[in-house]
C-alpha cells in the first residue's frame, strides 16, 4: 500500500535581503498534523520533493493554541496561524509564504516590530505605578466588560495588517488593531483617565484616517475581533476630540 | 495645532468637502440636466436661471472649483497609497475600495475634459445650452465616455457617502453599515437613471 503524503510549496528565504524562492516539499501523513507538525517534519528530514538534501525550514510558533500569535504565516493564500491550520481541511499541495507586508528575516519569520512600535505609540496600555499606594480604582460596569473582552484577546499577530490594502511599504499606517487597543484601553475606567494621549496619538502620522475601509480586517481576524467597529467608534472619537479641542481649548 | 495632526485634518476636510458641497453640486447637477427630457426649451430656461444667479462666478470658485481641486488632489494621494488585494481578498467591502479609487479617477478624468469642453469654452465665448451639448453628445464615442463619466460620478459619490458615514462615526455597528449599504445602493440606481436618462436626452 502506497503511503499517504503531503505535499506542500513553501516560499523560502535565505537573508533579509535575498530574492524569495519556492521549494517542494513531501512529507508522510500522519493523522491530525497541522502546518506545525509538517514543519517539524521538515526539520527532522529536511529534503525537499526532488530528494535533495536541504536547508529545514525556519518558522516562529509558541503556544500552539492560537493565543500567542507567532505562527501567523499566509497559507493557501489566506493568512492564519499555522498552529491551527489543519492539514485535513487544508487543500493540496498547501502553499505557504511569509507575510511580506513585514521584513521577512528568513523563510516564515518575519519582524513584527512595527506592530509593537504602534502600540508604544498609542500608548495601549494603563499607567498605574507610582510611588504610593494609589488604592483600587474604579468599576468596570459588567455588559461593557464583556465586550471589552473581546478586544482583549488581540495577540498582535498581524493577520489584520497583511490583509488591508492600506498596510504597505509606502504608507505609514499603524493598522486596525492599534485602533482597536486604543478603544479597549480608553474604555477601561483607569485608562480612560490618560484617553487623550491615545486619540492625539490616533490623530498622528499613520494614525485612524489611513484607514480606508476596505474592511479586509474583520473577515481576516482569527479571533473574530470586530476592528471595523472599532476604528468607526474611534473615528467618532477622534472627531469629537479633534472639534472639542479646536473650539473650547 | 500641531503639525502631527495636518494629515488628520486634510482627510477630514478630503471627506467633507465630497459631500459638502460636491456631492450636493453633482445631484443639483445631474438634476438639472434632466431637464433636458423635457425638451431644449425646458433645458434652456433651467440653464438661463443658473446663469443669472447673482455673483455666479464666486459662487463657482468656493462652492465647486476649490473644493473640487483639493477633494481630486488630495484623492489621489490616497488612491496610489493603496496596494489593491482583491484576488486574494474578494470581499464585497474591498472590492468597493478598489472601485472608489478607480472610479475616482475616471471621474477626474472625465470631469476635466468636461469642464474643458463646456465651462472654459463658455469663458471663451461659447454659448451654453442645449444645442452645445447636442453637438458633443450627438456622437457616438462621446456619448459612451459621457455615460461612463457619469455612472463613475454617481458610483464615486454613492460609495463615498457610504464611506463618509464610517469616517465621521455615524454608522459604527456592522447592522448599520449594511442599512447604509443598500442605501447607497439605492442612491447610486436613483442618479444613475437621472444621470443616464439626460445624457441620452441630449443625443
Amino acid at each position: 500500500m502506497a503511503e499517504k503524503t503531503i505535499s506542500l510549496v513553501i516560499t523560502r528565504q535565505d537573508t533579509p535581503e535575498s530574492t524569495p524562492y519556492k521549494e517542494e516539499f513531501t512529507i508522510p501523513y500522519r493523522p491530525g498534523m497541522n502546518v506545525i507538525s509538517c514543519l517539524m517534519e521538515i526539520q527532522r528530514n529536511p529534503v525537499n520533493s526532488q530528494g535533495q538534501k536541504t536547508k529545514p525550514v525556519i518558522w516562529e510558533s509558541n503556544c500552539l493554541e492560537e493565543v500567542c500569535g507567532a505562527c501567523s504565516m499566509v497559507i493557501n493564500g489566506k493568512p492564519r496561524q499555522a498552529c491551527t491550520a489543519l492539514v485535513d481541511k487544508l487543500e493540496q499541495p498547501i502553499r505557504i509564504a511569509p507575510m511580506s507586508t513585514f521584513p521577512v528575516q528568513r523563510d516564515l519569520s518575519i519582524d513584527r516590530s512595527r506592530m509593537f512600535d504602534a502600540l508604544k505609540r498609542v500608548k495601549a496600555w494603563i499607567p498605574i505605578d507610582g510611588t504610593h499606594d494609589l488604592g483600587p480604582g474604579p468599576r468596570m460596569p459588567e455588559v461593557e466588560r464583556q465586550w471589552a473582552y473581546e478586544l482583549s484577546k488581540c495577540m498582535t499577530c498581524g493577520v489584520c495588517l497583511e490583509a488591508c490594502p492600506n498596510v504597505n511599504e509606502k504608507s505609514p499606517f499603524i493598522g486596525p488593531f492599534a485602533i482597536s487597543q486604543v478603544r479597549l484601553f480608553n474604555e477601561h475606567p483607569t485608562g480612560n483617565m490618560n484617553k487623550h494621549e491615545r486619540l492625539e496619538a490616533l490623530m498622528g502620522e499613520g494614525g485612524i484616517t489611513n484607514c480606508g475601509n476596505s474592511q479586509n480586517c474583520v473577515q481576516s481576524c482569527p479571533k473574530g475581533i470586530p476592528l471595523t467597529t472599532s476604528i468607526a467608534h474611534m473615528n467618532k472619537e477622534t472627531t469629537k476630540h479633534a472639534v472639542k479641542r479646536f473650539f473650547f481649548s | 495645532m500641531a503639525a502631527s495632526t495636518k494629515q488628520f485634518l486634510y482627510h477630514k476636510l478630503h471627506t467633507l468637502l465630497g459631500l459638502f458641497p460636491i456631492g450636493l453640486f453633482v445631484i443639483f447637477h445631474l438634476a438639472a440636466n434632466h431637464q433636458a427630457t423635457q425638451g431644449p426649451e425646458a433645458y434652456n430656461s433651467v440653464v438661463e436661471m443658473i446663469e443669472s444667479t447673482p455673483f455666479l462666478i464666486f459662487l463657482e470658485f468656493g462652492f465647486i472649483y476649490i473644493p473640487l481641486l483639493f477633494h481630486a488632489v488630495y484623492g489621489l494621494y490616497l488612491a496610489f497609497l493603496g496596494k489593491q488585494n482583491v484576488n486574494n481578498y474578494g470581499y464585497f467591502r474591498n472590492w468597493m475600495f478598489l472601485l472608489q479609487r478607480i472610479t475616482g479617477v475616471i471621474t477626474l478624468i472625465f470631469v476635466a475634459w468636461h469642464v474643458y469642453e463646456t465651462r472654459i469654452q463658455a469663458a471663451l465665448g461659447a454659448e451654453v445650452g442645449y444645442e452645445m451639448m447636442h453637438e458633443i453628445l450627438s456622437n457616438p464615442a462621446m456619448l459612451g465616455f459621457y455615460i461612463l463619466g457619469v455612472l463613475s460620478t454617481v458610483f464615486h459619490l454613492s460609495n463615498g457617502i457610504w464611506s463618509f458615514l464610517v469616517h465621521w462615526g455615524i454608522t459604527v455597528g456592522p447592522r448599520s453599515q449594511r442599512l447604509a449599504t443598500y442605501l447607497t445602493v439605492g442612491i447610486f440606481v436613483v442618479l444613475s437613471v437621472i444621470g443616464v436618462r439626460a445624457a441620452l436626452a441630449f443625443a
